[in-house]
Order: structure tokens, then C-alpha cells, then sequence
């Protein structure tokens, strides 16, 4: 049980939280009708006859859609149910061409699943914990209103319009904002990595809905309020903190919480009651009969499986396991789709460049690209994706030092001068002549003027001040002009000064 | 189940149909004339069956994943969406302006 | 050989097409002849809501032309028909006979218009129905009632042509257009067609594609063929017919060759008699032509046998729930944002301009509808209603199931009257749905059903006799009707008094 309350003036409550997740799925045209679904198209162009609900229009499934789907549940290690159906959820919008959006209320694709969020003592999450999935079913998005473009009209934009979502609806097993937001990050990752949703939460490809309700510790459940369409995990998590001290506010207050839906305000940050329409929650849901009942057969849903990646955790326990990298580094290179791949043509090209097995080099790949890289491309501005350092140049690099060409330190001067100029690192360190020094002999020399030139430290380090021993390691190459190999310094010191 | 004026106006809210107070007067004993000559399916015994779900035995057709195969069911067509619409502004659909 | 416009106008399909075929005569005499007879109409009998008489004649003149160049016809080359104005009909006006789309002229074809199209066949121009398919006697048009081309001998009563097809049977009895499409949903085109004593026939749901119909209740919409005898049904039927792609509800059979298969020869088969629909006060008339039917089919070689459908009372009630329902949702894109009407009263913000314009544009009938069926499906009673009623309709079907193990077809009247005057039944709406009692459970377990002339009231009006068939044996259907056609005999026509 987490340990976040909110401090009430009465004392203490906890916080319960599910999140109902909207993913765009990723396919090329829409759930029902042939248009195209890609982000930023000119107004209305992406919008067939029967997104735009003419007279006479029938709905016909995109397969993939469907696909992408039980992909999904199956990455969430869900139930997939052979047997599903449509279902109508009426009601008028401007955004909602057809009077009612097609849904799955009562037999969703996929049943309950669950992911597990990580242990992160710092955000408050003391252990891993299983966050459950209830169900995951298909719908048709709706399109978009633009209320700022005319003084008395709102424009309607059908293209976004019957674009297939998938609704990820959780458990409200999430008990603090932090809980929530790696609960979304993590959801995020799966998608990415099973390819079925981009996340790209800020062009609303991911958005969430968040149910906050709060209680005392050992009370019944109390009544929850439901924030929609909070577009970034930062906002929901700021969403859910307003929201539980609103909430307790009012109740301690003296007053009743409402079950209402609300909007965050990403400039305030808070939560507000939507303006309330009467009827608004007797969706008269029915079976479409448009559409006949979805049955899977068994080959698809083996094509299905055979068809996932690597998932994240597998993944994680995979590059600690085999290729003995920290938890934390695993961590770090398994947390989005982009690093990973990133990551892993790295180490293909690593290995081939030094001749070694991927297991072998994996943690200085792994050092490099979060120590190194990740720092230089943040100062740049740039992503992964954007390095100008390729990763066959980056293996290069990488083999200069594995091979003791070059020092470590030496290798970050070279990394700067290859974002630089776009040259190879073994082009630069020929050009600047910065290639290390291990010949025994050239070391031995340096090593015994510097031990000679610092008599007093040598007694001091043999009457046990052992810290010492960096400060010779320091001087040898400080003389060398850090060109030495540092390994061969280092044994060259512990035989001479025993 | 028999309805009353109010019951009517909900109804009639619910689909979005304006009625007047002499429109909803009449509707009643007309939809409770309805209402009550279907209330006999209530009669039959139903134990062990299942709703109808497809009239004709069939199960759903899956389409391949193609923008724009048939180009009567797919997108590119703005004028021929907007060619009826009472009133289209700069490629969109005008409505009367909607606060959220 | 008919070579006079007079004589040409009392053709049917087969006649003009093999004629035109022939050389008898040009496509384009056909065209002006049936266009003459549609101008000359209309002010008495209004069953167009638009004339096409320029479509009729391009579309005729391609056929001339073909046939000139020694090109292969179509199916229906040369045969101008009418088209219930339910169908899209790219570049005409489409209403559904409603002021809520009146003006809207579709970019799109449907595709049984199309196919008709495609086989040779013209268009003489939109056809009159009830208000959105929803009616029995043509009553409810923002058009205008369609005046039924038969009246009682004596007397100049305006009758109904039935409905909601009413358009479509007034133009076939009464010489201008020698076949329409229909659609049927309750009986929609087996009503008119026995009324007016021609022939219709509603195929197998799945037959005929939806696509571009204006929709109804889409579990029950179907397209079909009328004409003036069983043959031309057959051979337009079979134009129709066929699988799309854009139709999820759509049959992916091949359609069978009907008119090729054609047969009035019963010897071997089965005809079954529901005892449940000799219902209480049933004229004595159509009683007498049902006996007259069953000697028919007798003769034709048939064993005639009595059966039971147990649930045949209850199919009224479940259909006025299910259909209401469906129309309910079906007609929510009817909001003034996208086409057709848009009223909006100074002032009005979004919702205010839904109320207004639905208010203004639908009928009183379909607001009826819209309402119960916007109540069956609001909480608390969705399951006694809804749910309730399709658990029925699973038993109608099985009844029709179970009775198909002992007989091939089952032969009823169509109708439980003959047509009765305009505004006789329009002040009480529950009997007005009466007349659809026999028609209605073949409609909810979605078998082929057609009816036949059979004979004429003491009153000289028109009575037909239904055929209802297995699931996709339209060639059942269409034979036993062929049979009692043949023994029949009807060639009563009305006397021309518009």
C-alpha cells in the first residue's frame, strides 16, 4: 500500500485512482471507413461519406485495427475474448457526425490484464507493484471543434473523426500520483514497443481520463470525479494532486463530492466541473446492427503473438541478465522504443568493430551512451534520433578505447570534435595525434621521475594513506599530457609502490 | 410502463426534438397507447434465449488496412463532404459557437 | 406486335426488354412513352417527388446506341424504372419524402441503384414513400400523399396505395413505369404490391446491399423488386442483388440464376399454412382468397400442410420496439451540421439548433418512432424492452425454422384488408401498424417474402396472397408465386380516371 496521503485539517486520506487511457491505434486508414489517418492533414480532407455519417452509410472493420488490439492485450498478458461485439453510444456533439460513436460496452476484445510499474523509492513507489487492466476495448474517435477562428461559429474537423482508439481501462488500483504517472509512462512504453500506439501524447495520440476519489484509511471507496482528456503524464499527475486536495477540502468542509466529469487547466493547474448538460450520461448503448459479432479464429491470434517484440521487462531482465548491465542502466535503455533500438545497434556494431561478443561489451556501450552520448545531445538540443553521431561511428569510437588506443577522458574530447565536424573518431585522433600512450617502458620512465620528483607522498602512501594513489596516477598523466594508458599506469604503480 | 408530460420532455430532450406543451400533451396518451399494446411481449417466456445478434448467421468481415482502396468509402473528397452542408467556412463545418 | 405508346406502357420488364432487344422498338420510344405517362400523373396521382425524364431518355439512348453497335445488353436494358426516393442517386435530389432532406443531392451512388444502372435500365424518377420508410399507407410525405391509381367502383374516395413503398405500387398499377425498387422493413413492399395488385418481393436480408439506402432499422431494411408480374421481379431482383464489400451485413454468395430457374411446377414440395394467421375478425374475403390460394397451389402440384408458429402474435409488438430503436439511433445524424436542414432560431447555441431542426424537419410519424425508440432504449428499460423483444424475434425465427423442417414455403395473405381510404387510419397510429401483421414476422426473421395478385374484394380492390420462403431460397418463393400466378389469372387493371 503506498504511503502518499494528503494531509487534511481532520487527518489523513488516501488516494484511489484509475486512469481510462485513449490510444490512437497505429494503421493507415481509420476503424471503419478508408480514410486515412495521419496527424496534421488540411481540415475535412481525410474524411470519407462515412465518417461524415451521410445518408446510407454502413461501417466495415479494419482489420488491423483489430490486430493491433490483441497485440496489445496480449503485451499486457490480458484475456483475449474470441467473441466480441459493437455496441452504439448515443449522443449529439458537433464532433460526433453519426449521432453516436461505435464502441464495445458490453463484450470488450480484451478482458483483464495487468502491467507491473517499478520500484522508485524517490517518487514514493517503496516496491514494484501490479497495476490491473480491466479491459480493453475499440472505438471510433471523434473529430475536433475550433472555437477561436470565428466570432460566433465553431469549426467542425472531421478528419480525426472515426479514427480507431483503443480504450485501456485500468483498475483503480493506484493509490498516489506517482503511482498514476508511471503507471501512464509504463503503459506508454508498452505501446510503443508493441507498435500499436505512438504515444504521442502531446499531438493527442494518448490522452487520459483520471478518476480521483479520496477516503480515510479503512473506509469504503468515496465518490469519484472523472478529469478528461489530460494529455501529458506531468498533467496527470499535477491533475490527480489538485483533484485529492479539492476533494478532501470539500469534504472536510462539510460537503458532498459530486461525480461529475471535470477538465484540467495545464496554466493553472487545477481541475474544473465542465459545464453540466442534463442528460448527458443515457447513452442508450445497444448492439450496432450494422455490424455482426467479431470472431477471432485461432491462426490470428497465433499470427498475433508470434508477431510481438521483446517486451519491456523482458527486455530489462534480459540486459541484466545476459549482458550484465546495471538495473539502472537497463532501466534507462529500456524505457523507450527509440533508446533501446538505439542501444542495440550500438552493441551489434560495438561487438563487430572489437571482434568480441555483444555480452562483452555491453557495459561499455551501455556507460558510454547514457554517460556520454546522452549528455553531449542534451546540451545540443537533439534526440536519439537526431545524433549526429551515427551508431557504426559511435562503435568506432568505442573500439579506439576497448582496443586501448585511447583513453576513456581522451575519448570524451574526440566524441565533442566528432559532433563538431562529423568526422570518424579514428580520422581525429590521428589528425590531433591524441593516441595513447602504453608502451611499458615510456610509462616506467614518467612513473619513476614522479615518484622520485614526490618522496615524502611515496612514505606517507606506504604508512597507509592509501588516497595517494590517485594523486600518482593523476601526475603520471598529467606529465603525459593524458595521453597514457591508465590501465598501464595503474599496474606500474602498484608494483613499484607494493 | 406508461409515461407523463415530463417523462415526454426527457424523452424528447434526449433526442433532440422540440416539442411544444401542446405537442407533448397529445404525444402522451398516443405513446401510452403504444407502450402498452408492446408491454404484452412480456408474456413470453424467454427463459434460456438468447438475443438475436445477427439475423442472417454470419460473422464480421476484416479489411485489409488500405487508405483510400474504395474511393467511395474513403477520404479526399472535401468538396463532395462539404458539398451539402449549410454552412461550410474555409474547409470546415460551421456551427453555432460552443463553449466547453 | 405493340407499337403504340399506349401498348408499350403495358409491357413489363421482360416484354420491353426482349423487345428492345428484338428491334421491336427503340429504347428511346419506351422512355418517352413511360415519361408521358409519368407527366401526366402527377398532379393526380403525385407518386413521384421528382421526374427524371432526361435521365430515362440519356440512359435509353446508350442502349439504342449499344445495341447499334452491336454491343451486349444488360439485364434490364431499355427498361426505364422508378426509384423509391430512399436510394442516393448521385446528382438527384434523395429525401426519404422529408423536409429534413429536401435539397440534399447526393455525391455518391447507392449500389442497387447502381447495379440497375449498370444492367441497361433508366431512371424516370425519384418515387413518393412514407416519411423515412416509416408508414403503411404513403400518408406521412412532406410531399404529399400518394393517391393509389384504384378506386371503389362508384366512388371517388382517395385511396392509399399502401406503404411505405406507396409510390412505387402507384406507378407500377397505374402504367407509369412497368417495375420500381421498393424497400421493405416491416412490408413495405409486399403491402403496396398487394394493394394495388402487382407483385413485390422482399429477398433474403443480406440480398441486396444497404449501402447508399437511407436507413431505417438497419436488422430489417431490404431492397427489392416490383413489377406488374413475378418474371420481371425475378429478372430486376436478380440485377439488384449481389454481395458489396461496403455492406458488412452483406451476403458474400453468389446470386443464384432466378429467372433462369423460373418454375410454377409445385409437384414434390411442401406448402405450409400458419394456423396463427387466421386472426379474429379477418374479412371474410381474404379468408376466401387464402382458401383459393391453397386449391392453387394444390393444383400446381403441392402438398399442402397446416403448421404453427407458435409466436406470430408477438412479432407486431417486437417490431415496434426493435425498429423505433434502431430508427431512433439510425436517424441522429439528421442534426443540421453536415447537410440537409438547419433551422436555427436567433440566438440558439448548438443543442437548441439540433431541437429546432429536427422539429422542423421531421414528420409526426417519425418523431413517433424516434421517440419510443429513444425510450425502449433509455436506462431502466432497455432490458425489458430491447432486450426483451430480440430474446422474441430469436423465437419467431426458430418458429419459422422448426416449421421449414416440414414444408418449403408457407403461404398467408399479405395484408388483412384491402387498401383503405386516405386518412381512415392516420388519427390512431397503433391501427395503423395492424396492417402490417402478416408481413412483419417475415421481416424479423430476415427470410424471402413476396407477394401475388390473387384476386379482387367485393369492393373490386386488389388482394395478394404472400409466399414466404427458407433463407436464401428466393427460387422457392419466386416459384410458388409463379404458380399461383398462373392460376390466378389476374388482369384486373384500374380504370384510368387522373
Amino acid at each position: 500500500m503506498s504511503t502518499y496521503r494528503i494531509q487534511g485539517a481532520t487527518g489523513d486520506w488516501e488516494v484511489v485512482i484509475g486512469l481510462e487511457v485513449h490510444a490512437q491505434v497505429t494503421s493507415n486508414s481509420k476503424l471503419f471507413s478508408g480514410s486515412a489517418t495521419a496527424f496534421g492533414a488540411e481540415p475535412n480532407s481525410q474524411v470519407s461519406l462515412i465518417d461524415a455519417a451521410m445518408p446510407g452509410m454502413l461501417p466495415v472493420l479494419n482489420g488491423e485495427c483489430i490486430r493491433q488490439a490483441v497485440r496489445t492485450g496480449m503485451a499486457i498478458d490480458a484475456q483475449i475474448n474470441k467473441w466480441s461485439r459493437f455496441d452504439r453510444k448515443n449522443y449529439f456533439y458537433a464532433d460526433l457526425p453519426q449521432g453516436y460513436q461505435i464502441s464495445q460496452l458490453y463484450h470488450p476484445i480484451v478482458g483483464e490484464g495487468s502491467l507491473t510499474i517499478e520500484a522508485d523509492e524517490k517518487a514514493g513507489i517503496p516496491e514494484a507493484k501490479v497495476i490491473g487492466v480491466e479491459r480493453i476495448h475499440v472505438e471510433q474517435d471523434a473529430g475536433k471543434l475550433m472555437h477561436d477562428q470565428h466570432p460566433t461559429m465553431s469549426y467542425v474537423d472531421l478528419n480525426r473523426s472515426g479514427v480507431a482508439l483503443m480504450e485501456i481501462v485500468s483498475r483503480p488500483d493506484m493509490n498516489s500520483p506517482a503511482e498514476a504517472g508511471a503507471y501512464l509512462s509504463k503503459l506508454r512504453t508498452i505501446l510503443r514497443y508493441v507498435g500499436s500506439c505512438d504515444g504521442n501524447m502531446d499531438q493527442g495520440s494518448m490522452r487520459a481520463d483520471v478518476n480521483v476519489s479520496v477516503r480515510r484509511p479503512g473506509d469504503e471507496l468515496g465518490t469519484r470525479t472523472e478529469t478528461k482528456n489530460v494529455n501529458s503524464v506531468r498533467f496527470v499527475m499535477q491533475a490527480i494532486e489538485h483533484e485529492a486536495n479539492r476533494q478532501v477540502d470539500v469534504i472536510e468542509g462539510g460537503g458532498k463530492i459530486v461525480q461529475e466529469t471535470r477538465l484540467f487547466d495545464p496554466n493553472t493547474g487545477s481541475t474544473r466541473s465542465m459545464r453540466s448538460k442534463e442528460d448527458a450520461h443515457d447513452y442508450r448503448y445497444f448492439p450496432d446492427p450494422d455490424l455482426l459479432p467479431l470472431v477471432l479464429e485461432d491462426a490470428f491470434l497465433e499470427d498475433c503473438r508470434a508477431s510481438l517484440p521483446e517486451l519491456p521487462d523482458a527486455k530489462r531482465a534480459r540486459y541484466e541478465g545476459e549482458l550484465g548491465l546495471s538495473a539502472y542502466n537497463a532501466a534507462v535503455l529500456t524505457a523507450d522504443v527509440d533508446t533501446f533500438r538505439w542501444f542495440e545497434a550500438l552493441l551489434a556494431e560495438t561487438a563487430l568493430a572489437q571482434g568480441k561478443k555483444p555480452a562483452e561489451v555491453a557495459k561499455q556501450a551501455a556507460n558510454w551512451l547514457i554517460s556520454e552520448l546522452f549528455g553531449a545531445l542534451n546540451k545540443l538540443g537533439k534526440s536519439l534520433d537526431e545524433s549526429p553521431v551515427s551508431h557504426e561511428q559511435a562503435a568506432e569510437l568505442l573500439g579506439l578505447v576497448g582496443k586501448g588506443t585511447i583513453s576513456g577522458s581522451i575519448a570524451k574530447q574526440v566524441l565533442e570534435t566528432m559532433l563538431e565536424t562529423g568526422e570518424g573518431a579514428t580520422a581525429i585522433v590521428e589528425r590531433e595525434g591524441l593516441k595513447q600512450e602504453s608502451d611499458t617502458g615510456a610509462i616506467e620512465a614518467k612513473v619513476d621521475e614522479i615518484l622520485a620528483a614526490n618522496g615524502d607522498k611515496v612514505e606517507q602512501y606506504r604508512g597507509g594513506k592509501v588516497a595517494l594513489f590517485g594523486f600518482f596516477v593523476g601526475q603520471t598523466m598529467k606529465a603525459m599530457q593524458g595521453k597514457a594508458n591508465p590501465g598501464v599506469i595503474n599496474e606500474i604503480l602498484k608494483s613499484k609502490l607494493g | 410502463m406508461s409515461v407523463d408530460t415530463a417523462t415526454v420532455a426527457k424523452i424528447a430532450s434526449l433526442a433532440r426534438l422540440k416539442v411544444s406543451e401542446a405537442e407533448l400533451e397529445a404525444m402522451v396518451p398516443e405513446l401510452n397507447g403504444i407502450l402498452a399494446w408492446v408491454e404484452q411481449l412480456g408474456e413470453v417466456d424467454v427463459t434460456g434465449v438468447e438475443p438475436m445478434t445477427a439475423v442472417i448467421p454470419n460473422t464480421l468481415r476484416l479489411r485489409e488496412d488500405v487508405i483510400n482502396a474504395d474511393p467511395l468509402t474513403g477520404g479526399d473528397r472535401r468538396d463532395a463532404v462539404l458539398a451539402n452542408a449549410p454552412a461550410a467556412q474555409h474547409g470546415f463545418f460551421g456551427v453555432p459557437k460552443v463553449i466547453e | 406486335m405493340p407499337n403504340s405508346s399506349n401498348s408499350i406502357t403495358d409491357l413489363g420488364v421482360a416484354a420491353i426488354r426482349d423487345g428492345v432487344a428484338a428491334g421491336q422498338f427503340s429504347a428511346v420510344e419506351v422512355a418517352e412513352a413511360f415519361n408521358a405517362n409519368v407527366a401526366a400523373a402527377q398532379s393526380a396521382l403525385n407518386a413521384f417527388i421528382v421526374a427524371t425524364p432526361e435521365k430515362a431518355i440519356e440512359a435509353a439512348k446508350a442502349v439504342d446506341a449499344a445495341r447499334s453497335a452491336g454491343q451486349a445488353l444488360g439485364p434490364m436494358a431499355g427498361v426505364p424504372i422508378g426509384m423509391k426516393d430512399l436510394f442516393a442517386t448521385e446528382g438527384v435530389q434523395t429525401t426519404a419524402a422529408s423536409h429534413m432532406l429536401e435539397g440534399f443531392v447526393p455525391r455518391y451512388e447507392s449500389t442497387v441503384s447502381r447495379k440497375l444502372w449498370e444492367a441497361g435500365a433508366g431512371m424516370l424518377g425519384k418515387l413518393n414513400l412514407d416519411q423515412f420508410a416509416m408508414g403503411s399507407s404513403n400518408e406521412s410525405s412532406y410531399f404529399g400523399n400518394v393517391i393509389s391509381p384504384w378506386q371503389r367502383p362508384g366512388s371517388n374516395a382517395q385511396l392509399t396505395p399502401g406503404g411505405s413503398s406507396g409510390g412505387s405500387s402507384a406507378a407500377i398499377a397505374a402504367r407509369l413505369a412497368p417495375a420500381a425498387t421498393g424497400t421493405d422493413t416491416g412490408g413495405s413492399i409486399r403491402q403496396p404490391a398487394a394493394y394495388t395488385g402487382t407483385v413485390g418481393i422482399k429477398p433474403t436480408y443480406g440480398r441486396c446491399s444497404r449501402w447508399g439506402v437511407v436507413a431505417y432499422a438497419s436488422s430489417l431494411d431490404q431492397a427489392g423488386s416490383m413489377a406488374r408480374d413475378v418474371t420481371d421481379c425475378a429478372i430486376m431482383l436478380e440485377a439488384m442483388a449481389g454481395f458489396d464489400p461496403k455492406d458488412s451485413t452483406s451476403l458474400d454468395l453468389a446470386v443464384p440464376a432466378w429467372t433462369g430457374s423460373l418454375s410454377g411446377d409445385l409437384r414434390g414440395k411442401r406448402v405450409g399454412i400458419p394456423r396463427e394467421y387466421r386472426v379474429d375478425g379477418m374479412p371474410a374475403e381474404v379468408d376466401a382468397i387464402w382458401e383459393q390460394g391453397i386449391a392453387w397451389a394444390k393444383d400446381a402440384g403441392a402438398e399442402v400442410v397446416e403448421v404453427s408458429l407458435p409466436h406470430t402474435r408477438y412479432a407486431l409488438a417486437a417490431y415496434y420496439i426493435i425498429a423505433p430503436a434502431e430508427a431512433s439511433s439510425n436517424l441522429a445524424r439528421y442534426d443540421g451540421v453536415r447537410y440537409g436542414l438547419r433551422d436555427l432560431p436567433d440566438g440558439a447555441g448548438l443543442q437548441n439548433m439540433y431541437a429546432a431542426t429536427r422539429a422542423a424537419g421531421f414528420g409526426d410519424e417519425v418523431k413517433r418512432r424516434i421517440l419510443i425508440g429513444t425510450y425502449v432504449l433509455s436506462a431502466g428499460f432497455y432490458d425489458a424492452y430491447y432486450t426483451q423483444a430480440q430474446k422474441v424475434r430469436t423465437l419467431i425465427s426458430q418458429d419459422f425454422a422448426k416449421a421449414f423442417e416440414q414444408v418449403d414455403v408457407l403461404l398467408t395473405p399479405t395484408a388483412p384488408s384491402a387498401a383503405f381510404a386516405l386518412g381512415e387510419n392516420v388519427d390512431d397510429p397503433l391501427s395503423m401498424y395492424l396492417n402490417d401483421v402478416f408481413t412483419v414476422p417475415a421481416s424479423l426473421a430476415g427470410l424471402p417474402a413476396m407477394s401475388v395478385p390473387a384476386g379482387l374484394d367485393a369492393q373490386g380492390l386488389p388482394l395478394g396472397l404472400q409466399i414466404i420462403g427458407r433463407p436464401l431460397d428466393e427460387q422457392g418463393v419466386l416459384n410458388a408465386g409463379l404458380a399461383i400466378e398462373a392460376r390466378a389469372g389476374f388482369t384486373a387493371k384500374p380504370e384510368k380516371w387522373w
